[in-house]
């Protein structure tokens, strides 16, 4: 499953990532492998999506919170 | 100074060096230097250069690879002795990466523990000593907002050591070691890791390009993959990092500093209100720009007005007097007007920035930004046009990705400013009658509202047209961090309108008062026989009609004098191509003059109405302009067809000096000023003559 498909308050570990230049970037902001993640809201208009990571609030778009694949 | 976006490191550059700084350029790129000095003992004195913000050393957009550029290249003008990374102790752990990074570089480096009393509060303990001794560097531990730790601050940066003391952050052998002992080879240097950056980067690097085939050949021969390395590099960093901060950060309650965040965010971006409080924020912000504004504009206005009339009193006259005056006077104050409106946008985009509010202003309006080809980063500098285009142009910079940013500049004068309303008034009282629909609402109200949604949607159709044309040089990301909400930092507000305005009169000042320049040379000089004719006609009637008012003599002089000057000439040359636009020469010259300011359109049509005998001098404007007949078909000139013919073209022209001045010093180049300006004009120009071929 990947993070995208998460609803509000709902909590995962990261896995692996789909796209390898995204990973670069999401992992340089915190989200490793093994990181749990959970979602916070969802913009009023249903994307992007805001999370809680490595402590801290991230907010990404919908197609790029779905290269992140969770448990 | 290098740090992570929202570590405080502008604040703490701010404290650090005062109002002694200077913002340059980054040689042939579009990001801004800023350089300060900072006198850390009582004889030293520190150069110090604040860089972008960045997560990392592998660039994501064109604000962050001057970081590595900086760092790496030893010839660099702007090379430093020694770094000073800004770090949140609130989240450590993400921000060591960058440390960890540029500490492998090998220069001297501090580290400044930014926040450390916000950390404290939330139940984060961090060991300084400890960590000091396991990086093996000076770990300072300061908070920027409440002023304290920058003594000791400056003490460290002034012990620092030529030579880097830092710990490895990790062994970078592992990843590519046999490409990595080439580079070392080819460049002839020691470190391992500035030679696996050079593997990545070398091709950003000027003083590399010439060993470009050297590098790919290495590359080819070790199978070098940059983004699977990159991805490798960084978890090892982080495992590395895990391990030094495992007894180093004692966090007792986790939890807790989101709590307050929450319950903010559960209001300000719920489904229902948040776009309603939104859109009351910004009536606010809009409201402030035109109605505090209007009071230091004013004023402006008169003492310029004064500064002139004086000045004609006092000065010997002649045409030095009048080429200061009215030249370069008169374009001195069409700058300093705009310094109210830009003081107090900036201050509250800065509120909103410092607040964390802007972060999620860009979150919700993302999704329908984007169909139009902008980001959810446009919507400030597009609703700050709705004031004026010059500030908002200028925070158009916030917007990460290039080509978002491209086009929010490009579409943002199409948005309606303030300029522009003059011109609509005016024009609306000429050609709709005071009349009310349903009883209530008055026609000319409502034309003018349908003048400014023309404008947004005129923006909004232009830009989804660029999304497709304008090419991106790099991916577009949304990977935002979302702040914590914080009060803003008042300093730091009156820290930006400082800036703001600064920047604006030294940079795009300099171009408005150049064309200031030409345009009064125009409009105050023609063909010398002709003037010469024009003088001696009226010291004739002067003398036979001494019972005429000399005021009124003085401004159909004027009037004349414009009609055969320079600008008189170019008005009545464009006069065939203006024409199936309903426009003739005088209103020609009015699009002449207003290329200075839209809002000259007024002062142009009033000096020459002025020469139609017909109306009755004491007349206003409007009046002169109402009897104003065409010469040519001796039919009324400002029928509706052609006040509503050039108000589209006042609505969609790029009739604006300053912005120009300012899309040149955004961009850096010719390019972008020249495109808008040629696309607006031929926007206006076809909206004019369609409107006008239906209407007459």
């Amino acid at each position: 499953m990947n993070l995208s498909h998460l609803k509000p308050g709902e909590r995962g570990t990261i896995v692996a990532f789909t796209d390898l230049e995204m990973s670069v970037k999401l992992m340089e902001m915190g989200c490793l492998p093994g990181e749990m993640v959970e979602v916070e809201r969802f913009a009023p208009l249903g994307d992007p999506m805001a999370i809680r990571v490595a402590g801290y609030q991230l907010c990404l778009r919908k197609d790029e919170a779905s290269v992140i694949i969770i448990t | 100074m290098v740090g992570n976006p929202n570590t405080g490191k502008s604040t703490l550059f701010n404290l650090l060096t005062g109002l002694n700084q200077k913002i340059g350029n980054f040689p042939g790129i579009t990001v801004d230097k800023k350089v300060g000095y900072c006198k850390l003992t009582p004889d030293q004195q520190a150069e110090v250069t604040d860089l972008p913000g960045t997560y990392s050393l592998y660039p994501k957009s064109k604000d962050e690879s001057i970081v590595f550029q900086v760092l790496a290249d030893k010839g660099n003008a702007n090379h430093p002795d020694m770094i000073v990374v800004v770090a949140d102790a609130t989240n450590l752990r993400r921000n060591l990466l960058l440390y960890s990074q540029v500490a492998d570089l090998n220069i001297p480096v501090v580290l400044a523990l930014n926040m450390t009393d916000m950390a404290k509060k939330e139940g984060i303990n961090i060991n300084v000593d400890k960590l000091s001794a396991k990086l093996g560097i000076q770990v300072v531990p300061i908070s920027a907002r409440s002023n304290t730790g920058l003594k000791e601050l400056k003490q460290a940066i002034a012990n620092i050591t030529p030579i880097a003391t830092q710990e490895k952050g990790a062994d970078m052998k592992v990843l590519a070691g046999g490409a990595i002992e080439e580079v070392k080879t080819l460049v002839g240097t020691d470190n391992d890791y500035y030679a696996l950056q050079l593997l990545h980067q070398h091709e950003h690097l000027e003083c590399y390009t010439s060993q470009y085939e050297e590098f790919e050949t290495i590359e080819r021969n070790h199978h070098f993959e940059s983004s699977k390395l990159q991805a490798a590099e960084t978890i090892a960093r982080y495992k590395h990092l895990s391990t030094i901060l495992s007894d180093v950060i004692e966090d007792t309650g986790t939890a807790k500093k989101f709590v307050i965040s929450d319950r903010i965010d559960a209001i300000l971006t719920n489904r229902f209100w948040g776009f309603f409080i939104f859109l009351f924020i910004l009536l606010f912000v809009f409201n402030a720009i035109f109605s505090w504004a209007s009071y230091p504009m004013d004023l402006i206005e008169e003492s310029f007005a004064w500064l002139t009339s004086t000045g004609h009193e006092h000065l010997p006259p002649g045409v030095l007097t009048d080429l200061l005056l009215d030249g370069v006077v008169a374009g001195l104050g069409g700058i300093v007007i705009f310094i109210p409106q830009i003081a107090i946008l900036f201050a509250f985009i800065s509120i909103l920035e410092d607040t964390g509010y802007m972060a999620r202003v860009t979150f919700m309006m993302d999704k329908i930004m984007r169909k139009f080809g902008l980001s959810g980063r446009s919507v400030v500098p597009m609703i700050g046009s709705l004031a004026c285009a010059v500030p908002s142009i200028m925070s158009a910079r916030t917007i990460e990705s290039w080509k978002d940013r491209i086009i929010t500049i490009m579409v943002a004068p199409l948005v309606s400013c303030s300029a522009r309303l003059p011109v609509y008034t005016l024009l609306i009282s000429l050609i709709i009658p005071e009349e009310n629909v349903f009883g209530f609402i008055s026609l000319q109200a409502l034309t003018l509202m349908a003048m400014y949604l023309i404008s947004i949607v005129a923006a909004m159709v232009v830009a989804f047209v660029m999304k497709f044309i304008i090419k991106a040089k790099e991916k577009s990301y949304f990977i935002m961090e979302l702040p914590v909400y914080r009060m803003p930092r008042w300093k730091n507000v009156l820290f930006t309108m400082y800036e703001k305005s600064k920047t604006f009169v030294l940079e795009a000042g300099k171009v408005i008062i150049a064309i200031s320049i030409v345009l009064w040379v125009l409009a105050s000089y023609g063909p010398s026989e002709k003037f010469k004719a024009i003088d001696s006609k009226y010291a004739q009637i002067e003398l036979k009609q001494d019972s005429l008012q000399v005021s009124t003599l003085e401004r159909d002089k004027s009037a004349e004098k414009l009609e055969n000057s320079y600008a008189g000439i170019l008005g009545h040359t464009i006069e065939p191509v203006i024409r199936p636009l309903g426009f003739d020469w005088k209103i020609g010259i009015a699009l002449i003059t207003s290329f200075a300011a839209r809002e000259a359109f007024v002062g142009t049509m009033a000096t020459i109405y002025s020469v139609d005998g017909v109306a009755d001098n004491e007349g206003t404007i409007r009046d002169k302009m109402r009897v104003a007949v065409d010469a040519k078909t001796g039919l009324p000139l400002f029928t509706f067809a052609t006040g509503f013919s050039l108000m589209l073209f006042y609505a969609f022209a790029m009739q604006c000096m300053s912005t120009v001045a300012v899309v040149y010093r955004e961009t850096k180049t010719w390019k972008w000023p020249v495109i808008q300006t040629v696309y607006m004009t031929v926007m206006a120009y076809v909206a004019s003559l369609i409107a006008y071929q239906i209407l007459k």
